[in-house]
């Protein structure tokens, strides 16, 4: 096993930093021990066991948020090196120093590198993103979904509300409504779902609303930055045919809403 | 505008670019071609729009009203982006924000060139091949027009491009990339025609 050895290799790492919700940010710079194997959460770690500054002045600890350590909870988001990525996944090794550490500023900023990613949950609310299946009694099985398709669906599941295609959005900030690309996804998601898919009409007029699909400049950026590849702009060009028809159907009526 | 009918606002934004207004640039750019013929060949080309009946009509319906809707909800649009080919320079994002640059240039291009020669004309002048060789005399003015021209085409031809993903047309990353060698290739054309019929002016 490999023995976490003190190399006498210091790491530099500049961190944007806020006290407060709305209030003033401002760098500073730290250096920690390097560990082999070190991720940008270690180096957070090591600055709150010895919460000093490169110039020797004592500060507070950092903030920042983290859960499952492995990818999959999307908390641990941060703009490392002007990325917008995962802490726990971004290896030391893999970077280039000093490290710069900033908060996703798309989202409000609660303290330090912690963020408020409540837009995107809401999102979520709005668009449906569930299977409805509460009754009053036993609806039964669903219909089948074919293999063919639940394979690509799987990949639209593997999203983590984790912010980082917000952040790299040019459309998405605080001036602007757009809801964003992740919930737009999952708009599909769910409507690729057969049972999901019974209430395919409400989730294509929730997002044919304010800050909707249309908002979408098609930088392309989503799928560029996303940790886990969903195809997030070919998921918003299938949303836009299914609502340039949803749309027809609203204006001249017809009773194909969900089929 | 109601903020709850922004995806009609936008979809109309996005069709009105090229129907009609990309439309009419494109046999606008075809028409001011005829002057690489000389001035009478140019002349003779616009008069045979002036002859088109109610005129004034097709022109606010087919020119004006769509133009002004399309720039000025461009302007609204391009304005509530924040442009970060910094952090993310693909191709993609670069040319998301020159759709927005180009766009913002041409509000005023246009409105300089609709004040340079359709209000001149509506003030007595006589619009002709001297209208247009005694602009371009100006080298500086020469310069503005070129800039302007392939601000247009490129406007046009990333716009149809984005237009197709915005219908869903094109849904597929290959589609998409087709789209791009397409939509490049009209670029291309349409700034040859466009400039070659500025220089014929020179």
């Amino acid at each position: 096993m490999q023995i976490a050895a003190n190399t006498g290799r210091m790491v530099k790492v500049e961190i944007l930093r806020q006290d407060t919700q709305g209030g003033n940010s401002y760098w500073q710079k730290f250096q920690v021990p390097y560990r082999h194997g070190m991720n940008v959460i270690s180096i957070l770690m090591e600055i709150q066991k010895n919460p000093v500054t490169e110039d020797g002045v004592n500060t507070s600890p950092v903030s920042w948020d983290m859960n499952c350590l492995e990818e999959v909870c999307g908390a641990c988001s941060m703009v490392i090196n002007g990325r917008p990525r995962q802490s726990c996944s971004t290896l030391v090794d893999q970077l280039t120093e000093p490290i710069k550490l900033e908060p996703m500023k798309t989202f409000p900023v609660i303290r330090d590198l912690q963020v408020d990613r409540e837009r995107m949950f809401n999102a979520l609310k709005k668009v449906k993103a569930w299977v409805p299946i509460d009754g009053t009694y036993d609806l039964g099985e669903g219909p089948r979904m074919p293999e063919g398709k639940r394979q690509w669906a799987y990949e639209l599941s593997k999203c983590m509300t984790c912010g980082v295609c917000m952040e790299a959005c040019p459309n998405v900030s605080e001036k602007a409504s757009f809801i964003g690309p992740a919930p737009l996804s999952q708009v599909r998601l769910f409507n690729t779902h057969p049972t999901g898919a019974m209430i395919k009409d409400e989730r294509l007029n929730a997002i044919m609303g304010d800050g909707g699909l249309a908002n979408c400049g098609n930088s392309q950026n989503c799928v560029a930055a996303c940790p886990k590849g969903i195809p997030l702009t070919t998921s918003i060009a299938s949303l836009n045919r299914a609502t340039t028809v949803q749309m027809f159907r609203n204006f001249f009526g017809s009773d194909h809403y969900v089929d | 505008m109601s903020k709850d009918r922004e995806f009609l606002w936008r979809r109309l934004h996005s069709l009105l670019g090229i129907i009609p207004v990309g439309l009419f640039l494109t046999m606008h750019l075809f028409i001011n071609f005829t002057a690489t013929g000389g001035a009478e060949s140019y002349n003779d080309a616009t008069a045979v729009m002036e002859k088109i009946p109610f005129l004034i009509l097709v022109e606010w319906i087919v020119i004006y009203i769509p133009l002004m809707f399309h720039a000025f909800y461009g302007v609204y649009i391009a304005f509530t982006a924040t442009p970060n080919t910094g952090r993310f320079s693909t191709y993609r994002n670069w040319m998301f924000s020159l759709q927005r640059f180009t766009g913002v240039f041409l509000v005023i291009f246009i409105a300089w060139h609709i004040f340079q020669t359709r209000i001149q004309k509506a003030l007595g002048t006589h619009v002709d091949y001297d209208m247009m060789a005694n602009i371009v005399a100006n080298p500086f003015m020469l310069g503005f027009y070129i800039v302007g021209i392939l601000s247009a085409t490129f406007h046009l031809s990333n716009g149809l491009w984005a237009f197709l993903v915005s219908w869903g047309i094109t849904q597929s990353p290959q589609s998409q990339k087709i789209a791009t060698y397409v939509t490049n290739i009209l670029f291309v054309i349409l700034s040859v025609v466009g400039v070659a019929a500025i220089l014929a002016f020179v």
